[in-house]
């Protein structure tokens, strides 16, 4: 009797968890869900739809912001000069922004082998390496009345140098060799070693002597920008990383038909080595 | 040199640098673009658009 009333509570259990799990079994894993995301032709109607919305706005967003810094104070010390900080500042983080999205990239690459991560890898490299060329000339001009030099080899510029030579590097790989998927994990292990560089670019101003200040926005005490000067440069900010991302994706939609244009010329090469002699002449 | 100019400088850099990356990014897309719909009109068809038109 007991051993009955036992095995009809087993049943009802075993019942139980059907009607509860069933459902969720018969979904796809989560993983093949995400990698039909990451399919290149759901990509790229995506980015025709998202590219020309994202490219508007971020052109209207930074209208907005060049207006805000064009007539927001000048700074009692520095003067006029301050206004190269809403270009200087924005170029800045994008080029730490840019890295860090090429190393979450490479991470996708190594370890989920994502379709897309070594596409959105090799895209973002030639756009972070102008920005980051551009923080440093922005900053080498900003420098000159303000500090007297055009450079110094101090930590902060050091490090973001570095940072430039790392895109020149990891661009020239990503393009040394014809196969793609040969390059991919040569550059995603170079991408993630350079990604040291970050933190040390971060933190150089606290932890070396520099020449260069130190943070005024991200700080744990809050920003020490006055706000009429901080709300352009966070406008101006957000204006030149949706621009980034227009670009990348951009980029990105480039490097998907480049790599679809290769694919059918070796289709089409091996199809023709196919080909009998007699049609081939034909 | 007054500061007007390095300001005048830095932005007017920075525009060129942009412009010269967003052109050479739109090349790019329309010459693979091209690329593309030449392989097409030959009859090449990827392996995936293959499937696609026999299933």
């Amino acid at each position: 009797m007991k051993r009955r009333r036992t095995s009809a509570a087993t049943g009802r259990i075993a019942n139980r968890a059907k009607q509860r799990y069933l459902p969720i079994m018969n979904q796809p894993p989560k993983q093949t869900r995400l990698m039909a995301l990451a399919n290149p032709t759901r990509f790229l109607s995506l980015a025709d739809r998202l590219v020309p919305w994202l490219g508007a706005l971020s052109l209207a967003v930074l209208v907005v912001g060049l207006y805000l810094a064009f007539t927001a104070p000048e700074d009692y010390q520095q003067g006029i000069t301050v206004r190269i900080m809403y270009i200087h500042v924005p170029f800045a983080w994008i080029a730490m922004f840019c890295y860090s999205l090429m190393a979450a990239s490479a991470l996708g690459t190594l370890v989920w082998k994502h379709p897309l991560a070594d596409v959105s890898l090799k895209a973002a490299a030639p756009i972070g390496a102008v920005f980051t060329a551009l923080a440093l000339f922005t900053g080498s001009v900003w420098g000159k009345p303000m500090w007297g030099t055009w450079w110094v080899w101090d930590a902060r510029l050091t490090s973001v140098f570095v940072l430039f030579l790392m895109y020149l590097g990891i661009v020239a790989l990503t393009r040394a060799m014809d196969d793609p998927a040969r390059s991919a994990r040569a550059a995603a292990i170079l991408t993630l070693v350079g990604f040291i560089n970050i933190p040390i670019i971060k933190f150089s101003v606290d932890w070396w002597n520099t020449l260069h200040q130190p943070a005024s926005v991200f700080r744990l005490d809050g920003p020490t920008i006055h706000a009429s000067l901080l709300w352009p440069l966070l406008v101006c900010a957000l204006g030149f990383t949706l621009l980034f991302l227009t670009l990348h994706l951009m980029a990105m939609r480039a490097e998907v038909w480049r790599r679809r244009v290769a694919a059918m010329r070796r289709l089409s090469a091996r199809a023709a080595d196919l080909r009998p002699a007699g049609v081939r002449a034909g | 040199m007054n500061h007007i100019a390095y300001v005048t400088a830095a932005y007017l850099g920075s525009a060129l640098a942009i412009a010269g990356l967003a052109l050479w990014i739109l090349l790019d897309q329309r010459a693979r673009k091209r690329e593309l719909k030449e392989l097409e009109a030959r009859g090449v068809r990827r392996r995936a658009q293959r499937t696609d038109t026999t299933s």
